[in-house]
């Protein structure tokens, strides 16, 4: 691993890097939910985002091992690169992994299947029930506040009452790093250790810390069909319709969600130096290019949060 | 100017930049939101698909172009009923420098969010319209921001336009709030004359005002000094746990003031024993010497019963070991506080029971005015406190650290955080009793 920490700017005063300073905040945070929650545990989807909150772990806790257990919802409509990794990343720390199943829900007759076939909006109630079936006090999320508009209103520790709602009104004011995380029996806290990262800040640090992703965030070929302005992968979650029509073309995901709502990106960046190129070029946001769920209305995610979503 | 110019080469290739945290404090009327989406849109941190939105939305609303008012508006509740009801993060970058801007509501109701949002800025810009000068919510922020002991303060007066960009407008106004604002001991104003709507000073110099000769807010953002300099020399490093592994005790946290070199010698507190540091490891990286703001973990030469909410001093101020804080507080739940109210307590990795003693005053941030002995505190009120804890604290006063001279009180039932405290004195002036009630003034 490389990094440079102390950027002397003066001889008697020394500033941190944006990444530095982004790092120790992140690892404060995680360090104040090992020391005042039971149980812990960090929301782990293969995505980048979960995937630099728990290398951030790992550091903060070395040379211990991480003292929480990973979640993963699973819509059913997973990318395997995905899935492979995240097993990979699992043996390798020793860590235990607890999985949410959409498809079991659905299976049991708990969930419907929605018209449009899209899953994200299913994730709450798998996610709420392990939360409450493992008594969960403390949930990480890799959510970022310059992700989307209602995610820049929360804060970093975000109490949800028993049915896992986030009342935009009802947050507590956090001042100076002094975190809050008191809360009754039932209740729970959401915690966004990346809370001030943005896009670009992530891939800087997944690229100084040599950090390993799935294959899919970097460009290859593949077969893909055309819905709602977005490239999505075909596969038996429902894509393409008849009147689609699939395509073989060099693409990488930006965002890594379910298959029926991810959609990719043109993209020749085979490497991260590329990728951090293109995505500092980009003309577009991150859920823009790439959520669908997100285009269902202004105020989605605000409505989702509100139901106990991430 | 540089920052117009910004490649994705640029931006991409300086990943050693810093960072810095500002706040805003404005009304809707100063134009605030306007200062702020001029700010990102000029900046170029606004993309294609939120431009896209945000034109859409500005013709749903009637208006003619581009509202940029509309980029910082956040929530459903708050575009139904036209306000801003929260602070809001916002994120954009130069190829100078990474910014998080707290943006916060100027309502009067709405102290708490500019309280928030100043708790971790290094530098606040203050709005005020060029037609109306300072005016009584301009001395609340300038208020806050020196309650907050906030390093930079920046007036922005806005609307130049609308006086026909003349120096004697500008001039009068920047005279009167620094007097103000240096009453209060803010360290340090920088004045701009802008306006946001044209573009004029915000990122681009203005052609019109060319008797000024400053930096335009950009470019005061991009030079202003980043970190506490005023923080004290002295180190402190509260313990946020213990990692132990293989036999060995790792005390884990993060540095906030000042420097630890392995080898120094160092105090546990509040038990006063005193120690080595055998090695410092920043995330990996083994150091001889870290400075404030790195989290890491501490080796010590002694095998010492140290836990989470001790904290390793050193350095020529010690910490002010006590179970009496007397503190400026501000009042930021629903419920009130009272004389008499069990609490807790929370100062740095450190919870502990608490009870309030007395509230000897409450203070008007107009005017300056006191109002003794009110009894309670309620939402949005500033007021002082003496408070008694069950258990000694490890603490400096705000002055000298805002990291480990913070607190807040707690509801133990339900976990409220009812107030914000900052331990001491609260303004640094002297003079400030001149405009306060003459049977004294200890603000």
């Amino acid at each position: 691993m490389s990094s440079r920490h102390i950027d002397m700017v003066a001889s008697d005063f020394s500033v941190l890097s944006h990444l530095d300073a982004l790092e120790s905040e992140s690892v404060h945070i995680l360090r104040e939910v090992a020391g005042e929650f039971e149980r812990p545990v960090i929301l782990f989807s293969g995505g980048k985002d979960s995937i630099v909150m728990l290398h951030l772990a790992l550091k903060a806790f070395a040379p211990a091992a991480v003292p929480f257990s990973l979640l993963h919802v699973d819509t059913g409509h997973n990318f395997p690169e995905v899935i492979e990794y995240r097993d990979r990343v699992v043996a390798e720390h020793g860590l235990r992994l607890h999985v949410a199943s959409v498809q079991e829900f659905i299976d049991n007759g708990r969930l419907r299947e929605r018209p449009d076939g899209t899953r994200n909006p299913l994730q709450t109630v798998p996610l709420l029930d392990a939360i409450e079936s493992n008594r969960f006090d403390a949930v990480f999320g890799g959510g970022r506040r310059d992700e989307e508009k209602a995610r820049a209103k929360e804060r970093v520790f975000s109490l949800r009452d028993g049915f896992g709602a986030w009342d935009p009104r009802r947050q507590r004011p956090e001042l100076w790093q002094l975190y809050n995380g008191r809360h009754a029996p039932g209740e729970h806290v959401r915690v966004f250790p990346l809370s001030n990262w943005t896009e670009l800040d992530v891939w800087q640090y997944i690229e100084r810390e040599e950090i390993e992703l799935p294959e899919i965030y970097y460009a290859h070929k593949r077969l893909v069909f055309r819905r709602s302005g977005m490239w999505l992968t075909a596969g038996d979650w429902g894509g393409p319709a008849d009147d689609e029509t699939v395509e073989f073309r060099l693409i990488r995901y930006r965002t890594v969600g379910d298959m029926s709502c991810t959609g990719a990106v043109d993209s020749d960046a085979t490497t991260i130096e590329k990728v951090i190129a293109e995505i500092a070029a980009s003309r577009l946001t991150e859920r823009g290019a790439t959520r669908a769920d997100d285009k269902l209305s202004e105020a989605a995610m605000e409505d989702r949060k509100r139901e106990g979503y991430f | 100017m540089s920052s117009n110019s910004t490649t994705a080469e640029e931006l991409a290739g300086l990943s050693a930049t810093t960072l810095l945290r500002f706040a805003t404090a404005g009304s809707v009327d100063d134009g605030k939101s306007t200062l702020v989406g001029r700010l990102l849109h000029d900046s170029k941190s606004v993309l294609a698909d939120q431009m896209e939105a945000l034109e859409h939305a500005s013709r749903s609303r009637g208006a003619g172009g581009p509202d940029l008012a509309l980029l910082t508006d956040g929530l459903r509740a708050e575009r139904e009923q036209g306000i801003t009801i929260d602070v809001a993060y916002r994120y954009f970058a130069t190829p100078r420098r990474r910014f998080i801007l707290a943006d916060t509501p100027g309502h009067v109701q709405y102290t708490r969010n500019m309280v928030t949002g100043a708790s971790t800025a290094e530098l606040t810009i203050i709005l005020v319209d060029a037609r109306n000068g300072v005016v009584e919510q301009t001395r609340r922020h300038a208020a806050i921001a020196a309650l907050l002991r906030v390093p930079h303060v920046v007036l922005a007066v806005n609307k130049m336009d609308l006086v026909d960009y003349r120096e004697p407008v500008f001039a009068s106004i920047a005279e009167e709030f620094t007097a103000y604002a240096t009453e209060l001991g803010v360290p340090e104003v920088t004045a701009i004359p802008i306006s946001a709507l044209a573009g004029d000073n915000v990122v681009e110099p203005s052609a019109r005002m060319d008797w000024y000769g400053g930096p335009t807010v950009l470019e005061h953002l991009e030079s202003a000094e980043s970190g506490d300099r005023a923080a004290s020399h002295s180190s402190r490093f509260p313990v946020q746990m213990v990692i132990r592994h293989d036999g060995e005790r790792y005390y884990a946290g993060q540095l906030l003031t000042g420097r630890l070199r392995v080898g120094d010698s160092v105090t546990v507190q509040p038990s006063g024993r005193v120690t080595t540091i055998t090695s410092l490891d920043v995330l990996g990286q083994p150091a001889d010497v870290v400075s404030a703001g790195s989290s890491l973990s501490v080796r010590l030469s002694d095998e010492i019963d140290i836990g989470r909410g001790d904290m390793l001093t050193s350095g020529p101020r010690p910490p002010r070991i006590t179970k009496e804080i007397e503190a400026t507080v501000c009042h930021v739940a629903d419920t009130p506080l009272t004389v008499g109210q069990r609490v807790l307590l929370k100062h740095t990795t450190r919870t502990v029971k608490a009870i309030v003693e007395d509230i000897p005053s409450r203070l008007t941030l107009d005017d300056l005015s006191q109002h003794p002995q009110p009894g309670r505190l309620v939402a949005n009120d500033i007021g002082r406190v003496r408070i008694r804890t069950a258990e000694p604290l490890a603490l400096d006063s705000y002055a000298d650290s805002r990291r480990t001279g913070s607190f807040l009180l707690i509801d133990p039932v339900d976990g409220t955080t009812l107030v914000a405290g900052m331990a001491g004195d609260s303004f640094a002036a002297v003079a400030v009793a001149s405009d306060a009630d003459a049977d004294g003034w200890d603000f």
